[in-house]
């Protein structure tokens, strides 16, 4: 067993841990501690699911725009259940990340002048995202990437699965990891831990996320005591292509693009969206620049109403862009034009592209303190996998992206400061827990055979959540998503797989990511059904608590991890020390309001 | 609206062949067919994922966007370097052939080993070089460079490689000497050289000029063909051959 040390490890090679191993190496520079950061990464970094972020990176920008207008958009798109003060950190440290990204070579869309384009985005109140053609993910992890191979101190480890953390004494001493290519285990003694390894999409059946979006890191902080926070608010994109689920940005419409239900008919504007904006001039706030939680839900009553179309097998309403001109619709939304040709033959220039919501991102997470830290010393958390306060029950689209920003490097230069003050534990001490993961691993491979195929339980997983925990939900839906998670959970101790050589052993990976979902599966239900109200993404259809209800919920949830036995939940009280909870509104109702 | 993509959903039945090499078990590789039901819309991705699900859960390969982005599924499919993502089955007569991406060592059946790629594309300095910034950066005055679009477009094509390494497999003098820096890295240096912000070409000339730099470039020219992208790195690797005999002609006349 290879055993290495190093001061800080990072989980994760996408956007926010490229950015947190960049801090990390600037911030022990400046602090003049030499330090070696070790990078791990189940796969190489570029292929990490920021690569598919389309729309933008959100900041104040232009003059007339402020500080106060970001975050009151974030907190009443997050519902209220929103930490203030780290939204508060988040919007006035947006600008210099982004900023610092240009001086990274990222390439941003440009005005005339030469300065930084900014475009509209869902529940902003004005254009503040930057963007990079409708790529913007894509760019901004390719510039993390390449400007982290100037740092020498950066050590990568591309292709290592992270099997768990070592904690000894509440303070975290490293992490084991198996190496994809041999399968060997390997030990990475560290004063600090950063995990960055992204959301948990892949727990539903139909959903915008890479196949690696599975929750490891979640699981795995999870399993050791810290809270998962507000799981049960998951993100429905209004627009993924039919069949697939695959993303087509909101950038389609901050640039002007309409959604039709199959009458023709903006539909919006019956879901206290409207009035209609006139056709190629986008409203902030208005329509199909909405949040993406109520666009979703919209789509939901069209189709119960029967108003959905038809692609396929799937239900569908169309996205239409063709008012906007092929020039412009080429210059800004690229991608698009390609994915929508490429996956389901349709040419936006030409056509609406039918499109329907699908699962996308998980606002909750690892719970953080405002510095990204855990309740486990020295282990930090960033980016989709934490849940450090930032979205609360409905994600703003283009906050994301600067989201790994802001908050990778503030992890990174924590990790730094603490790992500058902290000892290397006992080796002995990770060993031993090293000899744990390896009898795991012996036994889910001890050729034995199984009775349980892990194929199975994997659909079973997302069947039940798509259908417990989707767009609505209710007592019973939500319940019985959580019976069957629990019986999954206990049906999975028998899985063994089929495939016991050492060698890029791919179903052991998924093995090991089902067991990851299935616990954090376990966390989302639980917050779903405790959760007696109606906010944000969460919407009950069941009677008495289709609305918010902030006497007794304006509380985060927090759920711990109890081995065999039943996850616990508890409440957490929000900070709202800026914004008193007020009335969400978009459209002409929000006119004269602060929303 | 339109209810002309009201898909029926043939399914027929197709006959993949994939080659297998289990490094654990068997020295050589292998042949293994696969026989499954595809409609018009199945890719060759969902093909292999079906085919782990269902038939083999053996079958290892490297997936993970699956829309093209993220440069993970790169295969040789009847001899062209394909990602698996964008190759849709529909477009295939008669048996399929799959096998690992040319000119990589072979680490088990379609995953091949890409650390020489890592290596060449480091080696370019793929970031902005700054060495004598009109500003250097400061957190607590931010301020951007100007770009405007048409210094902007100068680069950006070549800013949209995804690593996936097709033109690598489709490079002849790659799997000659894969020493040679290859159409991808490049690309990727020209990017940074094409980029009014940066200040660091005289720095990546050196990798450039080497014998494995441009000149081992034949211009056969399959790389632009085979990117996935777009993205033309014969183009660019043509392009950089003539700041490169520049760079090395001044150098000449400096002595």
């Amino acid at each position: 067993m290879q055993q290495r040390d190093f001061d800080i490890v990072i989980v994760g090679g996408g956007g926010a841990g490229l950015r947190a191993a960049i801090g990390a190496a600037e911030q022990a520079r400046e602090q003049n501690t030499p330090q070696r950061i070790a990078l791990l990464s189940k796969v190489y970094p570029m292929r990490s699911h920021t690569v598919a972020a389309e729309g933008g990176a959100a900041a104040v920008t232009s003059a007339e725009d402020t500080h106060q207008a970001h975050f009151d958009d974030t907190v009443s798109g997050g519902d209220w259940l929103v930490e203030q003060g780290v939204v508060d950190y988040f919007v006035h440290h947006a600008y210099q990340e982004l900023v610092q990204m240009e001086r990274w070579g990222c390439p941003w869309s440009r005005k005339e002048d030469g300065q930084v384009q900014v475009r509209r985005f869902g529940g902003m109140k004005t254009a503040r995202t930057w963007f990079a053609a409708d790529k913007t993910g894509f760019h901004m992890l390719h510039t993390l990437f390449q400007t982290s191979l100037k740092y020498p101190e950066i050590e990568r480890f591309d292709e290592y699965f992270v099997l768990d953390l070592a904690v000894h004494e509440g303070a975290v001493i490293g992490v084991i990891a198996l190496q994809v290519a041999t399968g060997e285990l390997t030990l990475l003694r560290a004063k600090a831990v950063v995990m960055a390894t992204g959301g948990a999409g892949r727990l539903f059946r139909f959903n915008t996320n890479a196949g690696i979006v599975t929750g490891d890191g979640m699981a795995m902080a999870y399993r050791h005591g810290v809270a998962l926070r507000d799981m049960e608010f998951v993100q429905y994109h209004p627009t993924g292509l039919p069949g697939s689920g695959i993303l087509i940005t909101e950038a389609c419409r901050g640039e002007g693009g309409i959604l039709l239900n199959k009458d023709g008919y903006r539909y919006l504007q019956d879901y206290g969206l409207g009035p209609e904006t006139p056709l190629g001039k986008p409203e902030n706030k208005y329509m199909e620049l909405g949040p993406r939680d109520k666009l979703s839900q919209a789509f939901w009553q069209e189709q119960q109403a029967g108003r959905t179309g038809k692609f396929g097998d799937s239900d569908v309403v169309y996205l239409d862009l063709r008012h906007l001109g092929e020039t412009y619709i080429l210059e800004r939304l690229p991608f698009i034009c390609e994915l929508a040709k490429s996956y389901i033959n349709v040419d936006p220039v030409k056509e609406p592209i039918p499109i329907r919501p699908a699962v996308h991102y998980t606002m909750g997470g690892i719970e953080t303190d405002p510095q990204c830290e855990t309740s486990i010393a020295g282990l930090y958390a960033a980016g989709e996998c934490a849940s450090v306060g930032l979205h609360g029950a409905n994600r703003l689209g283009s906050n994301s992206l600067t989201e790994l920003l802001v908050f990778g490097r503030l992890a990174g230069e924590q990790a730094s400061q603490r790992a500058a003050q902290t000892e290397w534990a006992d080796s002995r001490l990770l060993e031993a827990q090293a000899d744990l993961q390896q009898a795991a691993l012996a036994r889910l491979c001890d050729g034995e055979g199984s009775s349980e195929s892990w194929v199975d339980l994997k659909h079973a997983m997302v069947q039940a959540m798509e259908s417990g925990c989707g767009i609505y939900r209710t007592e019973e839906s939500m319940q019985q998503a959580l019976n069957t998670i629990r019986q999954l959970r206990a049906r999975f101790n028998n899985i063994r797989v089929n495939d016991t050589s050492k060698v890029f052993n791919t179903e052991l990976l998924e093995c090991i990511e089902l067991g990851y979902g299935l616990d954090i599966a376990e966390a989302s239900c639980l917050g779903a059904l405790e959760r007696r109200e109606s906010r944000g993404a969460h919407q009950r259809l069941d009677e008495g608590l289709q609305v918010r209800d902030d006497v007794n919920y304006l509380k985060h949830s927090q759920v711990f991890y109890r081995g065999d036995a039943h996850a616990e939940l508890r409440w957490q009280d929000v900070d709202t020390r800026f914004s008193a909870p007020a009335e969400r509104v978009y459209g002409d109702a929000a006119k004269g309001g602060k929303a | 609206m339109s209810t002309d993509h009201l898909q029926t959903n043939h399914f027929q039945t197709k006959h993949i062949s994939v080659k297998r090499y289990l490094p654990d078990s068997s020295a050589e590789p292998y042949w293994q067919q696969y026989e499954l039901p595809v409609d018009d819309s199945t890719s060759l991705l969902d093909a292999l994922n079906h085919i782990k699900e269902q038939l083999d859960s053996t079958l290892s390969y490297r997936w993970s966007c699956r829309m093209a982005i993220c440069g993970s599924c790169g295969v040789m499919v009847n001899g062209i370097p394909k990602l698996g993502c964008k190759t849709f089955l529909r477009d295939y007569e008669g048996e399929i052939r799959i096998e690992p991406l040319s000119h990589f060592p072979v680490q088990r059946d379609l995953v091949v080993d890409m650390e020489i790629f890592l290596e060449h594309l480091a080696a370019v300095k793929p970031y902005l070089i700054d060495d004598n910034p009109v500003k250097p950066y400061d957190p607590k005055a931010p301020e951007t460079y100007q770009q405007s679009p048409e210094q902007l477009a100068r680069y950006k094509q070549f800013a949209n490689c995804i690593n996936c390494g097709l033109c690598y497999s489709a490079c002849p003098q790659f799997g000659l000497n894969p020493e040679f820096l290859g159409p991808a890295a490049l690309t990727l240096a020209h990017r940074y050289n094409l980029d009014s912000r940066d200040h660091g070409t005289k720095q990546r000339m050196t990798e450039l000029n080497r014998h494995e730099g441009v000149w081992s470039c034949t211009f056969v020219g399959f790389c632009s063909k085979v990117c996935p992208k777009h993205v033309d790195p014969a183009a660019a690797v043509n392009q950089s051959k003539v700041e490169s005999a520049k760079h090395t002609l001044i150098a000449l006349f400096k002595g």
